[in-house]
């Protein structure tokens, strides 16, 4: 379903443009308002529909498959940290909500800056281990598995 | 035409793709590498590019060894069986037993990980999988590499790689041009981590029209990994082991979770189970080795996802398509409705729509299941990618050259699609990748290995002009015609990929031709390849938009050409359901029990081929 912009609505901002990750989301120099430049590269992300400050954005099943009179409308809200989905059928008979939470944080506030922690030893640099490991693998005492702690060997040949 | 040159000078750490595997680079590379200059050149903007950026319902490749549930050695194994043995098992261990502390830290970022409430560990969909509400999933991982980098330069198309003029075989950076401004971007770098995407679209979509965007793997997904590892001579591996993915029809919507979790099934248009008449005749093909239908119900040993392909590609050819997804069971329970069309929203709207525009309540009807056209790619369940160096401590002396992750080109490092022999990463494993080439980059520059580095402004310049030819061309023929797109002088980007779409499906295995292919066939692709890439030297571009599409196009094609090659390397047919080669529609374990290596020699243009051997992990008393 490729995207398409309502012309009273879109107030020609950009953001459409901006998130669009195949970038085919531009603006019109005629309307100064933005559209979809080439449908047939459009994923039906929704990335744009969901960055659009105006609710200008909709999409439109592909034409080459999908029949008119639908419509999946989306709200996502970082600050509330959900997004909210209304389906509706062609022929009417469902039409329903979904919502779901995109975090468990205020948004980006649990991210480490590793500027700002400890710099590692030079064992840990020698060492096979990654930031945090080994105890965010297991969240305990453990150590890494490597093929000699696991009883294991790399052979060539056939073997299953 | 006169473009700014806008240069960024000596950079550690440069990231040409800030999908999963791109983040988790920029991300780990802060740690390692505190006072490093760790930058990051994407083709879109970083909180929604990839394959992840519509989001995902799922991370496919978890262990959870703290929840006793998985040991790396058993991902490994499962791996290996569904992609009939070819696999870098060094590479997949390593991965396997450090993806759990990615997936531990999305969580404590704000992932929102479903719990099971009896046992309170995460809610398993399969062994592997545990489900997620991962539609902000991308712009969460986004925001570890933004705090990383020190910058993200967003809308940059990287073109090229730079080389070392003072050393042969090592890398010194990248170019490439910026999609909005048109200025012409130079990355000087001492390590360069190549995490951009597969390829879509590089064989003729089932859609036509508008409906070709709807592909399985992202439509932006130009192959560019691939594309800028091979124009700079890396040794790639398994190119020939293209996917090709069973999903419901037109939407290419998932059916991970609706086959794990929803527990639905499959049958024909006449209601019949069609998969096991087709083990015997398929066991003959490939062995009892790699299909023993009685010891995967005994064992739970997967039956490999492309012979479960060739079930279903051969009862449609036998006339009892379409094959339906058993829907109408499991979606009497409302949870589990719900949970059926969640798992679209979170990853696939796509499909969605198109169930509300046809009137598709799976309540009420079974839905239509296809086979898609094949795609080229190395972190879903198909290896294709660079030929890397393994982990020190686990790889054998041919898989291990110094560096974890790194190519055959010094410097230049991989994660994601873009390293080969490592299926089944999926958007965890693509970043623990990313984390692994992070810290060995790292380790590589305070080794000393990035001394010296050379680049003239004669190779600047030659790319520069490079880059913008397909806009000059343009200009220069554009008003040799009254108006339109149809010109003896040039073609533009899209009748390219139309072009490239076609020679591939129909010489190299593609759904049109029921994925069969053999050696006339791909000598004559390769041959119309050859032409093809002369006439891409008039390939025009009439904007900057044009101008990206017009990279991605060759990016495709070079991904392309080494598929055709491996393709016809790999005399046999080892995936029946991703491809079949009808000239040798046998597996052939006496000769191709080996990993294909291929070199496209970067001034000459000519490819060598060559086997690696496969090692398995296998018990220390196993011989």
């Amino acid at each position: 379903m490729p995207t398409f912009v309502y012309m009273t609505r879109c107030d020609g901002c950009g953001h459409c443009v901006d998130i669009c990750p195949s970038d085919i989301m531009h603006i019109d120099t005629v309307t100064r308002r933005a559209y979809n430049i080439e449908p047939n590269m459009c994923w039906e992300c929704f990335s744009c529909v969901k960055a659009c400050p105006m609710n200008a954005i909709d999409v439109r099943g592909y034409a080459d498959f999908a029949p008119l009179g639908h419509s999946v409308r989306v709200k996502r809200d970082e600050e509330k940290g959900i997004i909210a989905w209304r389906i509706k059928f062609r022929n009417g008979k469902k039409d329903f909500e979904l919502v779901a939470p995109i975090t468990t944080k205020p948004w980006g506030s649990a991210i480490p800056n590793l500027r700002e922690v400890p710099e590692p030893t030079q064992e840990q640099r020698d060492s096979q281990l990654l930031y945090n490991e080994p105890k965010y693998i297991r969240m305990d005492d453990g150590g890494l598995d490597t093929l000699e702690s696991n009883g294991l060997k790399m052979k060539a040949g056939v073997y299953y | 035409m006169d473009h700014k040159t806008i240069v960024e000078d000596n950079i550690d750490i440069l990231v040409c793709g800030a999908g999963l595997g791109g983040t988790g680079a920029a991300f780990e590379a802060r740690y390692w590498g505190k006072n490093k200059k760790i930058v990051i050149a994407e083709k879109a903007n970083i909180d929604r590019s990839g394959a992840v950026a519509q989001g995902l319902y799922a991370i496919n490749c978890y262990m959870g060894t703290r929840f006793g549930e998985n040991k790396p050695e058993d991902h490994v194994r499962y791996a290996r069986i569904d992609l009939m043995g070819m696999v870098r098992e060094d590479l997949l261990f390593d991965m396997a037993r450090h993806v759990d502390s990615a997936v531990h830290q999305f969580e404590e970022w704000g992932l929102p990980l479903m719990r099971d409430p009896k046992t309170g560990a995460y809610q398993r969909e399969g062994r592997w999988q545990i489900m997620i509400h991962g539609e902000s999933y991308k712009p969460i991982v986004a925001e570890a590499a933004k705090k990383s980098a020190d910058k993200v330069y967003n809308r940059i198309c990287v073109t090229h790689l730079l080389m070392d003029e003072a050393k042969e075989n090592r890398v010194a950076g990248a170019v490439g041009f910026n999609v909005r401004t048109g200025d012409f971007h130079v990355f000087k770098s001492k390590t360069v981590i190549v995490a951009a995407g597969g390829a879509s679209n590089i064989f003729k979509p089932r859609s036509v029209g508008e409906g070709a965007g709807r592909v399985w793997y992202a439509p932006w997904s130009s192959g560019s990994a691939y594309g800028l590892l091979i124009e700079a001579g890396a040794k790639m591996t398994q190119m020939e082991n293209r996917i090709v993915l069973a999903r419901f029809k037109d939407g290419y919507g998932p059916v991970g979770a609706y086959f794990l979790h929803l527990k639905t099934y499959t049958q024909n248009a006449y209601g019949e189970e069609y998969e096991s008449k087709w083990w015997p005749e398929l066991q003959k093909m490939v062995g009892k080795e790699y299909l023993d239908p009685e010891a995967s119900h005994r064992t739970h040993r997967p039956i490999p996802t492309c012979l479960r392909n060739h079930a279903l590609i051969s009862e449609v050819n036998a006339g009892r398509g379409p094959i339906h997804m058993v829907t109408m069971e499991a979606f009497q329970d409302p949870h589990l409705e719900e949970i059926g069309w969640h798992n679209f929203l979170g990853m696939t709207v796509g499909q969605a729509v198109l169930w509300a525009a046809t009137d598709v309540d799976p309540k009420n009807e079974n839905p239509e299941l296809t086979t898609s056209e094949p795609y080229v790619m190395g972190s879903h369940a198909t290896g294709c990618g660079a030929w890397c160096s393994g982990p020190e401590d686990v790889s054998p002396e041919e898989y291990f050259w110094g560096y974890n992750r790194m190519t055959t080109v010094e410097g230049l490092f991989g994660a994601g699609d873009a390293v080969g022999g490592t299926p089944h990463a999926f958007s965890s494993g693509s970043f623990t990748e990313g984390r692994l080439a992070a810290k060995a980059a790292c380790k590589y520059i305070d080794d000393g290995k990035a001394e010296g580095i050379v680049v003239s402004e004669k190779q600047i310049n030659d790319r520069k002009a490079e880059v913008y030819k397909p806009m000059e061309h343009y200009k220069v023929y554009r008003n040799e015609i009254t108006a339109g797109d149809v010109n003896p002088n040039y073609i533009n980007p899209r009748q390219g990929l139309d072009r490239l779409q076609k020679l591939m499906d129909e010489y190299c295995g593609g759904a049109s031709v029921n994925y069969v292919t053999n050696d006339k066939l791909l000598h004559i692709g390769l041959k119309k390849l050859k032409i093809m890439e002369e006439d891409l030297e008039k390939l025009a571009a009439k904007d900057y938009h044009e101008l990206l599409r017009a990279w991605e196009l060759k990016h495709r094609l070079r991904t392309s050409e080494a598929v055709l090659h491996h393709t016809l390397f790999r005399k046999e047919t080892r995936w029946p359901g991703y491809y079949y080669r009808g000239d040798a529609m046998k597996l052939d374990d006496e000769n191709w029990h080996v990993l294909t290596v291929s070199r496209r020699d970067p001034k000459t243009g000519e490819y060598t081929m060559e086997k690696a051997p496969c090692y398995h992990i296998v018990g220390e008393d196993e011989e």
